[in-house]
């Protein structure tokens, strides 16, 4: 197993920037998660990684070795495909024994181990049934045994459960993180979707338009997003932004808001006037008769457990997360207060996050 | 015949499955019925086959076969009485027609060189097509569409348009009449047909399988050997039957190129001479014998031409 460090990773196709500089390193045995929408670059990273694609400039260490331009079969890297890639030709021991086969192990020694792998997978019963006859979950597990089956520095996974229905995906990502907690490889998986990644990754990387928007671990990528992007992009219902024109002073704890003061974070940078935004987590909002920030319901949307309530204002429509203890009839005018040590505060023109008491020991938590 | 094949969800009026029934059996008859034909005459003795009306019952006879695989020279009927008695059948049915066997005749080399050429422009064709379609297929190739659209563009015209500067080229450059000469412009020919069919084919493969092999540790040949060529086999085999088709019948070219050492059994066959004219049997018993292989290629091959010509029209 091995760390991954990227530098200044640079891709163009043509005119095309697929992954603008990135830098990151992946700590060995960690679950890392590129995650962003279709075309952010997060697959075309993953794929410079295994070496399928050269980067135009910039480094690649796997283990501190520099793989760059090495052919991805001198990588020791294994990689999960989104379609599987399976051999069509070959049934399922031949498909997980195939990366033993390719690099000249003795015949009893890949036996071994295909029947290992098999039995960590739960997949022995397949090992002599074509793939062509599996079902999806079983095809994912036979994509995984041939990529655990040689032990590898590092495996890449490329969207691995796109292809599964919702609730077989759960039950593969728990599959996922507990064979990932077994073998304790460095892992990384790319996906679009953020539930995936908020429930197997130890790291998460949000990409967007190439760049990586932000770094860090689950927790930190929800609470305390680095740009407007981030916040937007995880979180279901995201984040409300309430946009506003004002200045920020350090110190300050809380900003004025077409005339009602909301507090805020103890702000730890000074902004000339110009337009912000206010961010607000669904669940960071209660129901507050005496609050100035006053709105009409729009719709609400029950969810069992709790509702989504959508309130008109003067700063757009607002999605909040309420129980469901509370009846909320559509067209009813409410107040609306927050919980205000977790709202974020965002520079509205480049959507970076503003730092206020939020960050504090953010950096290493 | 085709009534009981009839086999949709929908099942058809009983008029109709007759009707179509009757449209199969006509048009298998049209088709059939001339190569019955030449089987038929290949087994009739020479004054049968042209005799008029045209017998269909008749007593078969072996002198087409022995007559095409031999040359003979008539004899006096002295000359005949004065030979020990005959060796063996075809000697026997030879001397009936006052003749004596001289020796064989160019059936058999002629046969040979339409194998050597058909299946060795067969095979270059798809061999060489083969790699251009995955290298088309699989690489950031220069001008790729404007290559592809000159490959296509040699169809563009008949090939034998080109026939009097080929027949120029090829005595200049000494490939007149050779199998090396017919092997290239056999496969000059079918090639633009196997790098379109196959780079079908091979746009079809996933290019995660030869990812996830060089993922592995294979080379990029090794993966396409081992990976990319099995999953390919179903397009490989259905171009093999078109290049060898168009190949083993070619006709106006062999005729035009080849005279002696490189001829190929069609501009060979018609030009089977007996006495007073065509030997019609003869002809007949070498067009048979030459839609042997032709026929066993095909049965051989057929589930992947079925497979070929209709992939990519339905996903699995």
């Amino acid at each position: 197993m091995a760390e991954i460090r990227v530098e200044n990773l640079l891709k163009t196709f043509g005119d095309f920037v697929a992954v603008a500089g990135s830098s990151f390193t992946v700590a060995d045995g960690d679950f890392f998660v590129m995650l962003g929408p279709s075309g952010c670059g997060k697959t075309t990273t993953l794929r410079m990684i295994a070496g399928l694609e050269l980067p135009t400039s910039g480094a690649i260490y796997l283990d501190g070795e520099d793989v760059t331009f090495n052919r991805a079969s001198q990588r020791d890297i294994a990689f999960v495909f989104q379609l599987f890639a399976l051999y069509p030709h070959m049934n399922v021991r031949k498909n997980i024994g195939f990366p033993l086969k390719c690099i000249g192990r003795p015949r009893g020694e890949i036996r071994e181990r295909v029947e290992e792998t098999a039995r960590l997978l739960r997949i022995d019963h397949l090992l002599n049934k074509p793939v062509s006859g599996l079902a999806g979950g079983d095809r994912q597990r036979v994509a995984l045994g041939r990529a655990i089956v040689r032990r590898p520095k590092a495996f890449l996974m490329d969207e691995p459960l796109g292809t599964l229905d919702a609730e077989f995906r759960n039950l593969m990502c728990e599959e996922l993180r507990s064979l990932h907690d077994r073998i304790e490889a460095t892992t990384v998986y790319v996906t679009h979707d953020q539930l995936e990644a908020m429930s197997m990754a130890d790291k998460i990387a949000v990409m967007n338009l190439g760049f990586i928007e932000q770094f860090g671990t689950p927790q930190e990528i929800y609470d305390r997003p680095a740009t407007m992007f981030v916040a937007d992009f995880i979180g279901s219902p995201p984040m409300n932004f309430l946009r506003f024109q004002g200045a920020l002073s350090p110190g300050a704890t809380a900003v004025r808001m077409n005339g009602a003061e909301i507090a805020v974070p103890e702000l730890r940078e000074a902004r000339a006037e110009g337009e912000l935004a206010l961010g607000v987590r669904p669940e960071h909002i209660r129901f507050d008769a005496d609050s100035a920030l006053r709105g009409k319901v729009f719709e609400t949307e029950y969810l069992g457990t709790n509702q989504i309530v959508t309130v008109e204002t003067d700063h757009g429509m607002i999605k909040a997360r309420m129980r469901n203890d509370s009846r909320i009839v559509a067209g009813e005018t409410i107040g609306l207060s927050f919980l205000s040590e977790r709202l974020s505060l965002f520079e509205a023109t480049d959507g970076r996050a503003i730092k206020t008491a939020l960050f504090d020991g953010g950096r290493h938590g | 015949m085709s009534a009981s094949t009839a086999n949709s969800v929908v099942e058809p009026k009983p008029w109709a499955r007759r009707l179509a029934g009757a449209a199969v059996v006509l048009y298998a008859l049209i088709t059939i019925v001339p190569l019955i034909w030449i089987f038929l005459t290949g087994f009739k003795t020479p004054p049968d086959s042209i005799s008029y009306p045209p017998k269909v019952i008749f007593e078969p006879s072996l002198e087409g076969y022995v007559n095409l695989f031999t040359t003979r020279t008539r004899q006096t009927a002295e000359y005949m009485a004065s030979l020990p008695p005959p060796e063996n059948w075809v000697e026997r049915l030879v001397r009936d027609r006052n003749m004596v066997i001289a020796g064989p005749s160019k059936f058999g080399e002629r046969f040979l060189n339409s194998i050597i050429i058909g299946f060795g422009s067969t095979f270059l064709s798809v061999f060489l097509g083969t790699l251009a379609a995955y290298a088309f297929s699989r690489f950031k190739v220069p001008l790729k569409d404007d290559l592809m659209f000159f490959i296509l563009s040699t169809r563009m015209m008949p090939p034998i348009a080109v026939a009097i500067p080929i027949f120029l080229m090829y005595r200049t450059l000494g490939l007149s009449d050779t199998h090396l000469g017919m092997i290239l412009l056999y496969t000059a020919v079918n090639i633009s047909l196997a790098v379109w069919l196959l780079k079908g084919f091979i746009d079809e493969i996933p290019k995660e399988y030869e990812e996830a092999a060089l993922i592995d540790g294979y080379t990029r040949l090794q993966a396409f050997v081992k990976v990319v060529l099995p999953q390919a086999a179903t397009g490989i085999a259905a171009t093999a039957i078109f290049c060898l088709i168009f190949a083993w019948n070619e006709y106006a070219f062999a005729l035009l190129l080849t005279s002696g050492t490189a001829q190929t059994a069609p501009p060979f066959i018609p030009t089977i001479i007996g006495e007073g004219g065509l030997d019609w049997p003869a002809v007949a018993a070498g067009a048979t014998l030459f839609l042997i292989p032709i026929v066993v290629f095909t049965i051989l091959l057929r589930k992947h031409l079925l497979r070929g010509i209709t992939f990519g029209a339905v996903r699995k």
